[in-house]
């Protein structure tokens, strides 16, 4: 049989793309940072994300690179890449593709049993399925192998108790991918197992965080006896680093997976140049030098960051790097995104410490500004990821761990993880 | 060359040996950007991007010569010189001939850009009249290509060293090798055919030498940075104190990996713009004035942190880290600062059509 060419996948995506979605500015699907819609408008947004992906996937463009017995279409990452040049511009299910599809369903192909993929990986497609990565805990950020959420073995069943916090849209989620403790007497990395479960049973508690800014779509989950059927286990027991090992490379990978649908060129939430512009033209200062001095260093950031994005993936493919340099990406998109908001709050000025109902583009540039750091912490901070790359990719000496080689249940904690 | 005799070339009138540059030219450092029909040419079709190769090659060991000018000068009189100018092309090509580029304008008419100098008829003659600066191989060029105004656009003669009325006042570089000089001329005359191609209609040529000179910059200053990071690695493991090498403490680490990832941004930035330049891409003016605004900028920083890493040999003569600073600051603030660079792009961005 033959493979369907990139060049008549490309003409058949970008006709189904003009005739089916709606263009949309590639700058306004700004996730979860800002405070800008109702809980009504983010229903619906999440409804339409489902039929979208359920559109894609009828009309054979959706799980580009997922094997076709899952549902997907078997193709190479060239056809992913093209069916994201076509999409620039449009609506694209962007809830369904993180944490869903990178890392949760790439963990799922990686270490699901064959039961567990033909479940849920074409459900995932079909759009029927939303899933929330259950990693962080209130207790360990970075240091997630430190998990404390327990599961305890009952038969065919294991019971989870613990918490688990900063889920994006857990509210409005389906399926949770969660780490959680099943030895407390070996170290730390070896103590841990991987565990899915539906989010909206009794027993899960999703509480919605409030941001500083009023977003409230990050969220905690309180487990209080969740029973899991052991078949719902991904990867051995007391091998969830395993398996977590993997889901942090997908983690990491995010919207630079291939086997995620996302518009080349979206800023995906982080911070842009457009921004500027706007405040610019809004103020009439679009012809002051001043001004375009700034709208040029975040136009040069940028830059800077799509072309280093393709260099390092291209790296990786190649071998010049190896696959922990994902991570570079990651320090520079942080450290551009703090820069672009404090470019941003400098050209709006005044404006954006105090604004009126009628403002525009100014008026978020003050709460930008004031979330600035957020996408340098979640996803892993930028301190870890300069452990990454000054350990794994420029091979400097680790960091001495005391935590390594002791039961967990010895290695200290502070006062707030007291159990 | 090894960087220990590069050291040694700072007394060199030239910044380089006598046979140097004709063995550069022999091994094909000129002939590049040069069409085939003139006798150079690129078998790849992208000429800028195996120019940029050797660019690199050149950042990496702080290599001297006059690169940047000869290329920039024999590309335009492949495109469009004519008659005499012709040989003086094929003399660049073989390195018997060196040129310098008359760009660049003294403060307070150094805005990027800036052209205040004159070239206009007088009979059978062009005269030049304006002072350029910072000119780069001046002294030891064989012709100068100046860039002037003639009426509402731009002009290019070129004007053979010792003219009657130029004077050369030779300056002292922040570049160990690279030689630059301030050039004043005053009523210059030189016959109607030393102008390269019309008078008056020059600007988009203009535009394209300063981006080749961008270019090459960038590339070069990507290979000093290359060699100023690997230099500056080394020493974090080679270096010990308090009882264990520098590059264990973690400030070090995560200092070393913010110098990586500006490493990879600023090469990628850099054959994103020269790879877009090839093309003849819509987004290339925009691509070249990132490259060069991040290069000065992070460049500099990067530098910086490495002569910071490395402690008081970082800032001796005895140590080769300077060298690759030398000439990375120098390329910051030749043809353009990182400031200029920003406000043309921000200028592009608030007046396209839609939000950038």
């Amino acid at each position: 049989m033959s493979v369907e060419s990139v060049a008549d996948f490309r003409a058949r995506a970008r006709e189904f793309i003009r005739d089916n979605l709606k263009p949309i500015n590639p700058d306004s699907q700004f996730g979860t940072l800002r405070n800008d819609r109702t809980e009504q408008e983010e229903l619906a947004f999440v409804a339409r994300d489902r039929e979208v992906q359920r559109m894609l996937f009828d009309a054979k463009l959706a799980g580009v690179c997922f094997p076709k017995e899952y549902g997907g279409l078997g193709l190479t990452p060239a056809h992913q890449a093209a069916l994201n040049e076509e999409l620039f511009g449009f609506e694209y299910p962007q809830r369904i593709q993180a944490p869903t599809i990178a890392p949760c369903a790439s963990v799922l192909l990686d270490f699901g049993t064959e039961e567990q993929k033909q479940r849920h990986i074409p459900a995932i497609l079909r759009g029927e399925e939303i899933w929330m990565q259950l990693l962080s805990e209130p207790s360990s950020g970075s240091d997630v192998a430190s998990a404390l959420t327990s599961a305890v073995r009952e038969g065919d069943d294991w019971i989870l108790n613990g918490s688990k916090i900063w889920t994006t849209g857990a509210w409005w989620s389906d399926w949770g991918l969660c780490l959680a403790r099943t030895n407390w007497d070996v170290p730390k990395h070896r103590g841990l197992t991987v565990f899915m479960f539906p989010l909206k049973q009794e027993g899960v508690a999703v509480h919605r965080i409030e941001m500083l800014n009023g977003s409230k779509e990050f969220c905690q989950e309180f487990l209080t006896d969740v029973r899991v059927p052991d078949t719902d286990r991904v990867g051995e027991v007391d091998g969830g680093w395993t398996v977590g090992t993997r889901w942090m490379y997908h983690e990491r990978m995010l919207f630079s997976s291939p086997l995620v649908t996302t518009p080349k060129g979206n800023l995906n939430g982080a911070a842009g140049s457009g921004a500027l512009v706007a405040v610019a033209r809004e103020l009439g200062r679009d012809a002051d030098p001043i001004a375009h001095e700034l709208v040029g260093r975040a136009r040069t950031l940028e830059l800077t960051k799509q072309h280093l994005s393709s260099r390092i993936a291209e790296s990786m493919a190649s071998g010049r790097l190896n696959d922990q340099a994902a991570a570079i990406g990651r320090l520079f998109n942080g450290y551009t995104g703090q820069r672009i908001f404090t470019l941003e709050f400098d050209l709006a000025g005044a404006h954006g410490a105090a604004w009126g109902d009628n403002d525009g583009a100014s008026r978020v540039a003050g709460e930008d500004f004031l979330m600035r750091q957020a996408a340098s912490i979640g996803g892993g901070t930028l301190e870890m990821a300069r452990n990454v790359i000054s350990e794994r990719v420029l091979g400097m000496p680790r960091e001495k761990s005391i935590d390594k080689d002791v039961p967990f249940r010895d290695v200290p904690r502070g006062a707030t993880s007291q159990r | 060359m090894p960087v220990a005799t590069i050291r040694g070339l700072r007394d060199e009138p030239a910044g380089y040996p006598d046979d140097y540059w004709t063995q550069a030219a022999g091994l094909g450092w000129t002939a590049l950007l040069v069409s085939d029909e003139h006798g150079g040419g690129s078998l790849s079709g992208a000429p800028l991007t195996d120019l940029s190769l050797i660019a690199y090659e050149i950042g990496l060991r702080a290599a001297p010569g006059p690169f940047v000018p000869v290329n920039v000068v024999a590309e335009t009189l492949s495109a469009e010189g004519s008659g005499s100018q012709l040989e003086l092309l094929d003399q660049l090509i073989h390195g018997t001939a060196t040129a310098a580029w008359a760009y660049q304008e003294p403060a307070p008419h150094d805005a990027l850009g800036s052209i205040e100098t004159t070239i206009r008829i007088e009979g059978d003659s062009l005269v030049i009249d304006g002072v350029k600066r910072p000119v780069e191989n001046a002294a030891h060029a064989t012709y100068l290509l100046v860039t002037g105004r003639a009426g509402s656009g731009l002009a290019q003669v070129l004007v053979p060293a010792g003219a009657e009325g130029m004077t050369i006042e030779e300056l002292t570089s922040a570049d160990l090798t690279r030689r630059f000089a301030s050039v004043r001329f005053d009523g210059v005359r030189v016959p109607l055919d030393a102008a390269v191609g019309d008078l008056g209609t020059a600007d988009e040529r203009v535009t394209r030498q300063l981006q080749v000179a961008l270019a090459m910059h960038a590339a070069e200053t990507v290979g000093a940075i290359h060699r100023a990071f690997e230099l500056t690695l080394g020493w974090t493991a080679d270096r010990y104190s308090f009882g264990r090498p520098i590059g264990s403490y973690q400030e070090i680490k995560h200092r070393m990996a913010d110098q990586v990832t500006w490493r990879e941004a600023a090469h990628a930035i850099t054959d994103a713009a020269i790879v877009a330049l090839d093309a003849g891409a819509p987004d290339a003016t925009e691509l070249i004035h990132a490259a060069s605004a991040f290069l000065g900028e992070y460049g500099g920083e990067l530098l910086q942190d490495c002569v910071q890493i490395h402690g008081g040999i970082g800032v001796t003569f005895e140590h080769d880290l300077h060298l690759f600073l030398r000439r990375v600051t120098v390329n910051r603030a030749t043809y353009g600062t990182p400031s200029e660079h920003y406000r043309k792009l921000g200028s592009l961005a608030t007046s396209a059509g839609s939000a950038a």
